[in-house]
């Protein structure tokens, strides 16, 4: 029985207690476990909202809720979740833990400053919070002008705040993580030698430190705009409204790059692991990662197509759009060599990683038609760019994030999960997902356009089949969470290693010491060298 | 190296690195990084700028020539000598010379105050002449006033946030030079000053460009 001395060990959770240790840590582990809170309770409060928006259009009289609180809903279903939930999702959580031990360091380059963007996190989610509460806010996530700086009569300075604090967080979080990898790597810890999560982190790193500043001073002007009356963006001033879209689109096309590009590493390493192959191609997919990154920044415009922008301008964002395709293609291409001759076992990571790459190839077609600026028109604005986008975030994004919740979650809490529930909801997500989001891509393609709730009578059969499947997905998502918190207190105690990974954060304990490592490894070998690991695997056994 | 997975921390040698030299450099990356952000903060600005300015070329060197050119070169220079001063307390860090520092410090802030006082003196006069964007605002001579407005909205955002970074910049300094009078920096310990020192360059930077932006569009023109 190994079970005795495990317990007596001191690890990052038992150095200390009490909520001043956690409050005041500067320890990323647990700064990482503070994010999955927080984050965890935006996914859900951004559920709710979700549920409502779906609830709503079973009838299509639009009897539930009035016009103007649907649109308070959506909005505030965006805000929560793209900016308090998929942003910081991966990388601040998983990222946060996991990456310094991937590369073999004790703590991230500034643990302060790591503590300090959670602290913003918190804040910029207050603000957000109490504009919730306080009546909401009814702008679409986008904030378009000049009806969020002049006419919306609804929370949009607290909002956009919450979001401008936020924001600095996600700053913060990427420049730490760009040094960490620089400056913090092991002895023999190569570039190439480097697990491709830490490749994916580092472009997200970069767009996170290049667009998100953009982004804020955006905001800025908008404050200005709405409180001093100023008119930056005012056309009755001669200002543009449009300026407004481009220097938006310029952070959020990129920023949905924040949110999947964390997704395929941890893809990555999943395949990888649960097909005990090394990842094909190892080389094209760290560069892919970068040229997404880059990519990213130049094809905002897409968002712009029927938004006066210039024919002109108009193909060359549509050309540079499909361009995007490739370093994506060469991922599922190469995760999917990876697969062959492997030896797959179907645990629940991987159960996840399955569905993010058929969902996320939907997603990513479905990108191509709404790229292509014939097909945009007659589909902007519908459900279908609803379903394509939710494709890539929630099939994309949630699914990997979950599955990386359940990759490391040994390493994490030291236990393990029930692997039956989680099987069961790792199918019952995708099912559910698919029955949601599959029959809006009809919708949109018959014109169904987003962000109504009264609609013609021959949508309802489409719309009730979309609620239908939401609700399948709420009890999906919902079941994580109990057997999550039950495997705390009776889940079986995870060894060191059990999946027989090959990563540094395999080779310490579970959980791991305050320090992570109790001597400074030294990387010896190329990234996924299964040869490495079997003897470890046998002692664990 | 490998060995020495924990050690007493100490101000040059936090926790998380193996040598002060790996911590110094961590140090200089990330403020330089940061930089790249402000760049992109200010970038936002500068395109906005850009934007209106080549559609109302007229209308932007008539507003611009209403900003008297000689306090903001008068400004300038200020500005750059105290960027000199603030190099100068590097280099009397890096030669681990004490009271120098402090010195060196405390110039550059109050080079860095003259500056802000002159800009709250020149934000003072368009309150007075009504070129304040917002409802009261009125410029004598043109029949169009929207892109005069918009003219002074963007030197008022691109000004206001250039001395918030100032304003942001000296609390820095303040925090240093209590620091360097306790005697907390020396030739082998010295980053906070080097990476503040980055930042005030930058400030200056900004400034540089702020200048001829919003001050001396009407030169070309023949005026």
């Amino acid at each position: 029985m190994i079970t005795a001395a495990v317990q007596e060990r001191e690890h990052y959770l038992n150095a200390s207690y009490g909520i001043k240790s956690w409050l005041l840590t500067k320890d990323h582990k647990r700064i990482g476990l503070l994010y999955l809170a927080t984050i965890t309770l935006f996914f859900f409060l951004g559920g709710a909202f979700a549920t409502l928006i779906r609830v709503e259009p079973l009838t299509p009289q639009g009897g539930l809720v009035s016009s103007e609180t649907y649109n308070k809903l959506f909005t505030m279903h965006g805000v929560a979740m793209i900016f308090f939930f998929l942003i910081p999702s991966i990388p601040a959580t998983l990222g946060n833990f996991f990456l310094p031990m991937m590369i073999g360091a004790r703590d991230l380059a500034f643990p302060r400053i790591n503590l300090l963007s959670w602290y913003l996190l918190v804040v910029g989610g207050l603000f957000a919070l109490f504009a919730m509460l306080a009546g909401g806010v009814d702008t679409g996530w986008t904030f378009y002008t000049p009806y969020s700086t002049t006419y919306s009569n609804s929370w949009v300075i607290a909002t956009a705040l919450g979001i401008f604090v936020a924001g600095f967080s996600s700053i913060l979080t990427g420049l730490n993580f760009i040094v960490t990898i620089h400056r913090m790597r092991a002895p023999g810890m190569t570039w190439f030698r480097l697990p491709l999560f830490v490749w994916s982190m580092y472009g997200t790193s970069l767009i996170q430190v290049l667009g998100t500043p953009v982004l804020a001073v955006t905001i800025v002007l908008l404050f200005c705009e709405r409180v001093f009356q100023i008119g930056i963006f005012n056309p009755a001033l001669g200002g543009d409204p449009v300026l407004f879209q481009h220097l938006f689109w310029f952070y959020s096309h990129p920023a949905v790059y924040i949110m999947i590009l964390p997704a395929m590493g941890v893809i990555s390493e999943l395949v990888s692991t649960f097909s005990r192959k090394p990842v094909f191609g190892y080389k094209f997919v760290a560069f892919s990662s970068m040229a997404i990154a880059v990519l990213g920044f130049l094809v905002w415009g897409h968002h712009l197509f029927v938004s006066t922008q210039s024919v002109y301008a108009g193909m060359v964002f549509s050309f540079l759009s499909y361009f995007v395709a490739i370093p994506s293609a060469i991922k599922v291409f190469n995760w999917t060599a990876t697969l062959y001759k492997g030896s797959i076992s179907y645990a629940t990571p991987m159960l996840y990683a399955f569905g993010f790459i058929g969902l996320f190839t939907i997603g990513g077609l479905t990108g191509l038609f709404v790229a292509s600026l014939g097909i945009d028109v007659h589909v902007t604005d519908t459900y279908f760019v609803v379903a394509h986008f939710h494709y890539i975030m929630v099939g994309g994004t949630i699914m990997a994030y979950l599955g990386g919740v359940h990759y490391w979650w040994p390493k994490m809490t030291g236990r393990m999960y029930p692997e039956i529930w989680a099987r069961l909801s790792a199918l019952i997500i995708f099912l559910g997902f698919n029955l949601t989001f599959f029959p809006q891509f009809i919708l949109g393609y018959m014109g169904m356009p987003r962000r109504y709730h009264v609609y013609p009578p021959e949508f309802q059969v489409l719309h009730v089949l979309s609620t239908a499947g939401a609700s399948v997905l709420a009890v999906g998502y919902a079941m994580p969470m109990v057997y999550f918190i039950w495997s705390l207190r009776y889940g079986k105690l995870a060894p060191a290693n059990p999946w027989g990974a090959t990563g540094l954060e395999w080779k310490t304990a579970s959980p791991p010491p305050l320090q992570n490592f109790d001597e400074t490894p030294v990387m010896t070998h190329e990234a996924y060298d299964y040869s490495t690991v079997i003897e470890e695997v046998i002692e664990v056994g | 190296m490998a060995s020495e997975a924990h050690h007493a921390e100490t101000l040059a040698l936090r926790e998380q690195f193996d040598t002060e030299e790996q911590q110094k450099d961590a140090s200089t990356l990330g403020m330089w990084i940061f930089l790249i952000t402000e760049i992109m903060f200010f970038g936002g600005l500068f395109l906005a700028y850009t934007v209106y300015r080549s559609w109302y070329p007229q209308i932007f060197a008539v507003a611009s020539s209403s900003l008297n050119v000689y306090i903001g070169a008068a400004n300038t220079v200020v500005l750059l000598c105290s960027s000199l001063t603030m190099v100068l307390a590097v280099r009397a860090a890096q030669l681990g010379r004490q009271k120098s520092i402090v010195w060196f410090l405390i110039l550059t802030l109050i080079l860095g105050g003259v500056f802000l006082g002159v800009k709250a003196y020149e934000w003072n006069e368009k309150f007075v002449e009504h070129h304040i964007p917002g409802p009261s605002f009125h410029f004598e001579g043109i029949a169009n006033q929207g892109p005069a407005q918009l003219f002074f909205s963007l030197y008022f955002a691109m000004t206001g946030l250039h001395a918030l970074h100032m304003v942001i910049g000296a609390g820095l300094l303040i925090t240093l030079i209590f620091q360097a009078r306790k005697g907390r920096f020396s030739a082998s310990y010295m980053t906070p000053v080097d990476v503040v020192g980055l930042y005030w360059h930058f400030v200056d930077i900004i400034w540089i460009f702020l200048f001829p932006l919003l001050y001396l569009i009407d030169r070309h023109l023949g005026r």
